[in-house]
């Protein structure tokens, strides 16, 4: 980015550089999600609808998961990834690739522990039809994320809330490249380091309106599907 | 006619339901045959929505036999059951009702002509896409007896199936317990109003504090009361 | 039905993301760790555009302090670093993680403090005399405190000036364990005295009431040294890449566009890769 410019100034004139540094947060952080989904929202349906010991450990440690640190997330997978770990083979350490492992093990817990909640009330709901009904417990489950999809379009993005702000695992595992790793939050990080404070703000703004104008989607998303959907 | 009902007859011997050191159901031995409707009636928390779990097979008794046709265990896929306060699946009208066809095994080609049949018959023509959560109660109501039907029963549980209803939707669900039982489906329903109850009944069951009390045929029971309760609750005196 | 759709979508994206890193392998990059000086400074941003023309190579920054940079070299995760910290560039070079080093240019640090200069340590020509004073008069100092090669040379010149900075260290001494940008923050929220490279302090935007007190001692002087991560313990460095990122930088070419990059009209790193002593 150039210097001596405002945030709005960068947005007004269609900075190149900041428009790919956009995209690829966007990029990143849904991707996360959507990962985190695939793992999250059965895991929770399972914790929902199964009965085994250890259960309410599970829910429990799913819960507190949600607090993870990032910082230690980062570190975590960095070593994992690093040439000298364990899965230092597949060369993914300061790749976009490593920043969405590394948001995909924080969003998961989180999407994880909603989805439980919100498939275990429907479940509560549907109970008793789906047992007159003689339903399956595979397509107990399938039925129950279906239909409570609206409801888990929530989690999702709480899920993605936390990608999109975070900057403490992906600065480590990314390594913040310019043009390759670099997103929103350490753009932020950097310009903050370099003294230039109202870049950084700019910057922090563009990403909070963002995340409004994402989470504004998803909510017309939800009330058109609900009103079609029931 | 159908062939006959695997599920039938319905057999319960000493059943016991009890949660805690309350008995809902406190011993209850009964035959459900083929034939006309089985109507329950008792004052409220005697114990008809719990009977009609177990001989529905949701329940297990605490103690006590249930058979089928004979057998201890028989998945509901003949049976089906109208809860008092039906959940709607998040899905449309029609959306219901094909789950219920296919939960049932029907194969998808079918579906389309069986839900313009059972929207037909249970009166909510033109709600078909309306979502079935936004449906008010009555029509609510209906559609969970059509997502009951769609399982082609040869077993029909009732429960209360009018008490949110007005006078004309009340009827048209006693036109269609009368049409399926001509079918021959055998109807088991709960109810409130004793119009009702002689109207559709071959046999009345009363139970009280989760024991029966008596069962017969409705005109007798009406008629001439073998029980000092039976003809207290027909004049409206008996209390939980 | 829409969940099938959905699921072979999900699964299509997922391969597709993770076969992109081995046809990343194809193209032309290298990693390089450097330092958050070299980053901060604007220099690569001004370098590396000029060397992809060149060579049609994508070099890949990333930038830690020299401690974490040389960890990154040590578990085989860059293939050339590039960093400021000679005694522990040697140090990794004897140990058989790397080599040979180049010297590349050199910078200088300056200390900077508060324009009102509470210790009046302004204009001081001994950078020894001049942190002796603010320990003296406990004036607050910020540190680095990361290992990084800014916070090596720190440590160095309290040594060199005889004092034993953790027997000393008291309230006044903060060590912020974090890159240079942040420690000055840190200085001019606080109005302390801090340890700066050149580059840095010129490309920092938030300068506020601070301004240089003390520059130009010899020992203020901070090389840099360039050098390959050592293929035989780390099989997937780069070394034909690498070895042509080395080549460029202590090439004539590359000594002239080092000694060319100028901010504010100043020049802030001097191209010395012939002194075989830097």
């Amino acid at each position: 980015m150039p210097d001596d410019t405002s945030a709005l100034q960068l947005v007004l004139s269609g900075d190149p550089t900041l428009f790919a540094i956009v995209r690829l947060s966007l990029f990143m952080s849904l991707s996360a999600v959507l990962f985190a989904t695939l793992i999250g929202v059965p895991f929770g349906a399972l914790l929902a609808l199964t009965r085994f010991p250890g259960r309410e450990t599970a829910i429990v440690v799913a819960n507190a998961l949600m607090g993870l640190p990032p910082v230690v997330v980062g570190l975590a997978i960095y070593l994992l990834l690093s040439r000298s770990g364990p899965l230092g083979f597949l060369g993914l350490l300061f790749t976009v690739q490593a920043m969405i492992i590394a948001q995909a093990v924080l969003v998961t817990p989180i999407i994880a522990a909603l989805a439980r909640q919100t498939i275990e009330d429907l479940w509560a709901e549907y109970r008793d039809e789906m047992a007159a009904m003689n339903i399956g417990p595979l397509q107990r489950v399938v039925t129950l994320i279906w239909d409570a999809r609206f409801s888990l379009v929530t989690s999702l993005l709480a899920g993605f809330g936390r990608a999109a702000a975070e900057v403490g695992a992906i600065i480590i595992v990314g390594g913040n490249i310019d043009g390759f790793t670099r997103t929103m939050t350490t753009a932020i990080a950097l310009e903050t380091s370099k003294g230039d404070l109202p870049l950084a703000i700019g910057l922090g703004m563009i990403l909070i309106a963002i995340v409004i104008v994402i989470n504004a989607l998803a909510w017309v998303a939800r009330r058109v599907g609900e009103r079609y959907a029931g | 006619m159908r062939t006959p009902a695997l599920d039938l007859p319905v057999r319960l011997l000493e059943v016991r339901v009890r949660t805690g050191a309350v008995a809902i159901l406190d011993g209850i031995t009964m035959m459900l045959e083929a034939g006309a409707p089985t109507v329950l009636v008792g004052p409220n928390g005697a114990g008809k929505t719990t009977l009609l779990r177990v001989a529905m097979g949701l329940i297990r008794p605490t103690s006590g036999l249930i058979t089928w046709g004979g057998r201890e265990i028989c998945p509901p896929t003949r049976r089906a059951i109208m809860f008092q306060r039906p959940a709607m699946l998040r899905r449309s009208a029609a959306g219901n009702i094909r789950y219920a066809l296919a939960a049932a095994g029907v194969p998808r080609a079918k579906r389309d002509a069986r839900i313009a049949q059972l929207i037909a018959d249970v009166g909510l023509k033109g709600l078909e896409h309306r979502p079935a959560r936004r449906l008010s109660g009555g029509e609510q109501q209906r559609l969970a007896l059509a997502r009951a039907l769609a399982r082609d029963p040869d077993l029909l549980f009732l429960d209360e199936p009018t008490a949110s209803l007005d006078p004309a939707a009340t009827n048209a669900i006693e036109d269609i317990v009368r049409n399926v039982t001509a079918r021959g489906v055998k109807v088991v329903m709960s109810t409130h109003d004793l119009g009702q109850a002689n109207r559709l009944a071959g046999e009345i069951v009363l139970l009280h504090r989760g024991r029966l009390i008596e069962s017969g045929p409705a005109a007798e029971f009406f008629a001439s009361p073998r029980t000092e309760q039976t003809r207290k609750f027909i004049a409206g005196e008996l209390l939980v | 039905m829409l969940n099938r759709r959905l699921l072979i979508a999900s699964v299509t994206l997922g391969a597709a993301l993770f076969a992109a890193p081995v046809a990343q392998a194809q193209d032309k990059s290298i990693i390089v760790a450097s330092t958050t000086s070299t980053r901060d400074s604007g220099l690569f941003e001004y370098l590396l555009p000029k060397f992809k023309a060149k060579t049609g190579i994508t070099v890949k920054v990333v930038a830690q302090g020299t401690g974490k940079a040389l960890d990154t070299g040590r578990r085989c995760d860059a293939d050339v670093l590039f960093v400021h910290a000679k005694a522990a560039e040697e140090k990794f070079v004897k140990e058989g993680y790397g080599g040979p080093r180049h010297p590349v240019m050199y910078n200088d640090f300056v200390v900077v403090g508060p324009k009102s200069d509470p210790a009046g340590i302004k204009g001081m020509k001994d950078v020894g005399k001049a942190l002796v004073t603010l320990m003296n008069k406990k004036a607050d100092f910020i540190s680095r405190g990361d290992n990084s090669g800014t916070n090596k040379a720190e440590l160095r010149l309290w040594k060199a000036s005889g004092v034993n900075i953790d027997k000393q260290k008291g309230p006044w001494y903060k060590a912020i364990g974090q890159g240079m940008g942040a420690t000055l923050n840190a200085a001019a929220a606080s109005n302390g005295y801090t340890l700066t490279d050149r580059a840095t302090w010129i490309h920092f935007k938030n300068k506020q009431n601070l301004v240089i007190e003390v520059e130009g001692d010899k020992r203020l002087f901070n090389q840099y040294g360039v050098f390959l991560v050592n293929p035989k313990r780390c099989p997937h460095v780069k070394v034909d890449l690498g070895q042509a990122f080395i080549n460029y930088l202590i090439s004539p070419e590359g000594q002239t566009v080092i000694k060319g990059y100028k901010v504010d009209g100043q020049e802030l790193f001097y191209p010395d890769a012939n002194d075989p002593n830097a």
